[in-house]
């Protein structure tokens, strides 16, 4: 009977009425009320509440633990609670048999045991079992289900391969399959892309999202938090057996969330590329320095009344990015320069400073990130050059991270000459990051010498050293800046004219595997 | 997708063989007799109900007569061909039952095996997984050894008893909050099985002149087949298959995980109590009249689904059927040889190496 409406429901709102027609479902509402459940003495569920929208997709994120598989399996009416109840469509799915709640909801396990070789059209038909009478044979209807759940899961071409014979992949695009041939209102998935590469996490994630978009209400546990919130309309956060927090990715992710749920350090940002968030979790800091990673300023601070410490950090690529990563989760305030657009530490800091605006009514992560940023290729202008030298004279530690020296940047040289005692983090040899000739390697060498070195591992220990051992990191400004000043005008020249023969000599290499070509 | 007319394609085809293989397995023994004849003779022992008659009889329980009705048919034969006397008196009386049971016991072992198999996961179960065989021995045993104790006079319903008894033990035992965890009734049935073979041992020294009546039926044999043992196994056989071939779909859904199988609309533990149920009587059946006979079950269906495939609506019925022409053949080796052996030592000598072939081979390394 429903079918029938349906069918013609949506074959007047369809524009491709042959092949969508019946799989235009009326998605179903979910409510979860006051769900527990015990697994012997372990209280997996505590009073778990939530109400799922048809037509949502909504995800559930938390840490392992969290009760994510088991709200899942209890929402199937796999496993039943102790006490609260579960209504899909305003049916109790622990009140009716298992015939009719697998008409109500298709479940994607994390992992389907299907070792023995049945084809995989076989498997595919295996959804059609709740509709089925005990004795007919396959009809039209189950055949044409299963033939569009392969076509929408691209598997048509396996249909003849043993189950047990295909990938990983093509396997959880056939148990996909299996759940679509189920024809449900509502969709469960647990980890759909827990063992799939990038591409096909994407792939999977999609098909759940059109199938939400044809009619369907879909609940997926999903591990991966970036992929929760690109694709999900709605997160709930569990935690402890429990809701710990719902609504839009953009309410559910919060770096103040997700370090309560998950007990995790984590910055949230926005993903460039996707416009959703995106969750860096980042070293405990606490673990690292031996101090809270709120207040690492206590021990060297070096104003009175800021209690944040401030480091600067030049460098470029991943090794200046993490440096900047672990120092402003750590609690400094951090400042990156200079670095051309697009850079991975540019990329790194302007996340973390916009997770520092967001985070800004909690006192615990008010940190600032600030980046220098400049043209590639370009000498230094006079105004980068300013705000550079005031960055790094006025932070208590500067790091130097891979730092490459170029035609355009090499002036930095200058304001290190003042730093007494500069944190060098080197992952690859000078040679291979020095653009610009002996003087300028001799320059950094003797910076060194003076410095300390540590791994990318032990940055926060050696900021802590450097910052304790003199008190402050930097020399005072007043009685280094005329050196600094006449060293400067000296060079100001020497470095236009070296930036104009790096520009030539990139143009000539770019010219030269052009024409290789 | 599965096509029903596949199945029937094979069913066909293997019904064929298996008379075929009767026919043939008939006209051997000490009097060689023609297949033809052989068909000839077993067509004029059908007969079919022509008139009834109704007497007055009593049966006396508990020392009351009480009077009951016993209806009396009267047969007619349906075909008369010309056939010897002593031909049709061989045909009729000494080999067709034993083959008859033949190829029930071994219809009953290999659909009991198919299901076992499925149900278990488990590329090694068999008919006795659950400990039917051992309880059915148990039950034959104790029978033969102490006829006095054990009130149930025939050794077939002894037998019968005795494996159900373990089965309901065996599924009781793992069973707890309603749930049936498939490994918990493996290891029960392992358990139950070590402990009935202990006191099927005990019973065995203390058996005294019966030993070897016991021992002959525990190797699993099938002479001195007559119509009536035929006549309990025949229809518990066909009855019980008969049901298992309507949950055959939820069987292959069971292969996915019984979690899966919820999902996919299969009330679980009903099923499985079901389907245990069904295949433990199936195989009393078989092994209440034959005894022990090992491999039949175990074997044939592997071989069936290397050959049809792992789907067990095509899977049941020809692994039954092959069954039957297996065990039938198997009985025909173990009654012509120079000196007749227990069919169980048959099954075992063809089965065992054929089966060490295919592991061999990694045909045989999951279901």
């Amino acid at each position: 009977m429903t079918d029938s409406s349906n069918r013609v429901n949506s074959g007047a709102t369809e524009p491709e009425p042959v092949e969508e027609t019946e799989t235009h479902l009326e998605p179903a509402p979910i409510t979860v009320t006051d769900l527990s459940l015990s697994f012997g003495d372990l209280r997996v569920l505590e009073d778990a509440s939530l109400s799922i929208e048809p037509g949502e997709f909504v995800g559930f994120v938390g840490p392992n633990g969290a009760g994510k598989t088991t709200l899942l399996r209890a929402i199937s009416g796999a496993i039943t609670p102790d006490s609260g109840t579960v209504t899909i469509d305003d049916t109790d799915v622990h009140a009716v048999s298992s015939r009719a709640s697998s008409r109500l909801v298709a479940v994607v396990p994390q992992d389907t045991s299907l070792s023995f070789s049945f084809p995989v059209r076989d498997v595919v038909e295996m959804g059609r079992h709740p509709h089925r009478s005990r004795f007919a044979a396959p009809t039209h209807e189950d055949r044409d289900a299963v033939e569009r759940a392969l076509e929408r899961t691209r598997t048509t071409d396996l249909a003849e391969r043993p189950i047990d014979e295909v990938s990983g992949g093509q396997r959880q695009r056939v148990v996909l399959a299996r759940a679509i041939a189920q024809e449900t209102p509502a969709l469960l998935l647990d980890e759909p892309t827990a063992s799939l590469d990038v591409n096909h996490q994407i792939e999977t994630l999609e098909l759940v999202r059109e199938l939400v978009d044809s009619g369907r209400t879909a609940v997926a546990a999903i591990h991966d938090l970036d992929l929760a919130a690109r694709y999900c309309d709605r997160l709930v956060l569990l935690a402890g057996g429990t809701v710990h927090d719902s609504g839009t990715p953009d309410e559910v992710l919060t770096a103040d969330a997700l370090a309560e749920a998950f007990d995790a350090n984590a910055t949230v940002t926005t993903n460039p590329v996707t416009g959703t968030e995106t969750v860096t979790a980042l070293p405990d800091a606490t673990a690292v320095s031996g101090t809270g990673a709120e207040q690492p300023g206590e021990s060297a601070a070096s104003e009175p009344g800021d209690n944040a410490t401030h480091a600067h950090v030049l460098g470029t690529g991943t090794t200046a990015a993490s440096a900047v990563a672990r120092l402003a989760t750590a609690g400094y305030d951090v400042s990156v320069g200079p670095v051309t657009p697009g850079d991975a530490a540019a990329e790194t800091a302007a996340r973390l400073a916009e997770g520092a605006v967001s985070a800004s009514d909690s006192d615990s992560s008010s940190r600032t990130v600030e980046t220098v940023t400049v043209e590639p290729f370009a000498p230094l202008s006079a105004d980068d050059r300013a705000a550079l030298e005031s960055h790094i004279t006025q932070a208590d530690a500067t790091v130097l991270a891979d730092l490459t020296l170029t035609a355009g940047n090499q002036l930095v040289l200058d304001p290190l000459e003042s730093v007494e005692q500069p944190i060098f983090v080197e992952t690859t040899p000078l040679t291979e990051r020095n653009g610009v000739g002996a003087a300028a390697r001799e320059r950094y060498e003797a910076c060194r010498e003076r410095g300390v070195e540590v791994g990318l591992p032990d940055l926060l220990a050696g900021v802590e050293g450097v910052l304790s051992g003199s008190g402050l990191g930097t020399v005072g400004v007043d009685s280094s800046s005329p050196a600094v000043e006449a060293d400067e005008a000296d060079e100001a020249d020497e470095s236009d004219e070296a930036s104009g023969r790096g520009d030539a000599v990139q143009e000539s290499a770019v010219s030269q595997e052009a024409s290789d070509d | 997708m599965y096509q029903p007319g596949r199945t029937a394609t094979w069913s066909a085809g293997l019904l064929v063989l298996l008379v075929a293989v009767v026919l043939v397995s008939a006209a051997l023994g000490p009097v060689r007799i023609d297949p033809v004849t052989v068909a000839m003779a077993a067509l004029n022992a059908i007969v079919v109900p022509t008139g009834v008659s109704v007497t007055s009889s009593s049966v006396t329980v508990l020392g009351v007569a009480i009077p009951v009705l016993v209806p009396a048919f009267e047969y007619t034969a349906v075909f008369s061909f010309d056939v010897a006397g002593s031909h049709q008196l061989i045909v009729e009386t000494i080999r067709m039952p034993r083959i008859a049971l033949a190829a029930t016991v071994g219809f009953s072992l290999a659909a009991a095996g198919t299901v076992m198999q499925g149900f278990f996961r488990n590329p090694l179960a068999d008919p006795s997984i659950i400990g039917v065989s051992s309880g059915a021995a148990a039950g034959a045993v104790a029978a033969i050894a102490f006829p006095a104790i054990v009130p149930l006079g025939s050794i077939h319903l002894s037998a019968f008893v005795g494996a159900l008894v373990t089965a309901f033990l065996v599924y009781a035992i793992a069973t707890e909050g309603g749930r049936t965890p498939v490994a918990t009734l493996l290891l029960a049935g392992v358990a139950i099985q070590a402990f009935l073979g202990a006191l099927i041992s005990y019973m065995l020294v203390h058996s005294g002149d019966d030993l070897r009546q016991a021992v002959v039926w525990m190797m699993g044999h099938l002479n001195n087949t007559t119509w009536s043992d035929v006549g309990f196994a025949l229809p518990v056989t066909l009855l019980g298959v008969g049901v298992l071939s309507a949950y055959v779909r939820e069987l292959n859904v069971l292969l996915l995980g019984e979690e899966d199988a919820h999902h996919l609309g299969v009330d679980v533990e009903r099923t499985k109590l079901l389907l245990l149920a069904l295949a433990s009587i199936v195989t009393a059946a078989g092994v209440a009249v034959a005894g022990v006979i090992g491999f039949v079950g175990l074997v044939v269906p592997h071989i069936m689904r290397l050959i049809v495939g792992p789907d067990h609506r095509i899977l049941l019925p020809t692994s039954a059927l092959a069954g039957a022409s297996f065990l039938v053949a198997t009985d025909t080796i173990a009654r012509t040889g120079p000196a007749e052996v227990p069919v169980g030592i048959v099954t075992a000598f063809v089965g065992v190496p054929f089966f060490l072939f295919l592991l061999v081979r990694r045909e045989v390394h999951s279901l």
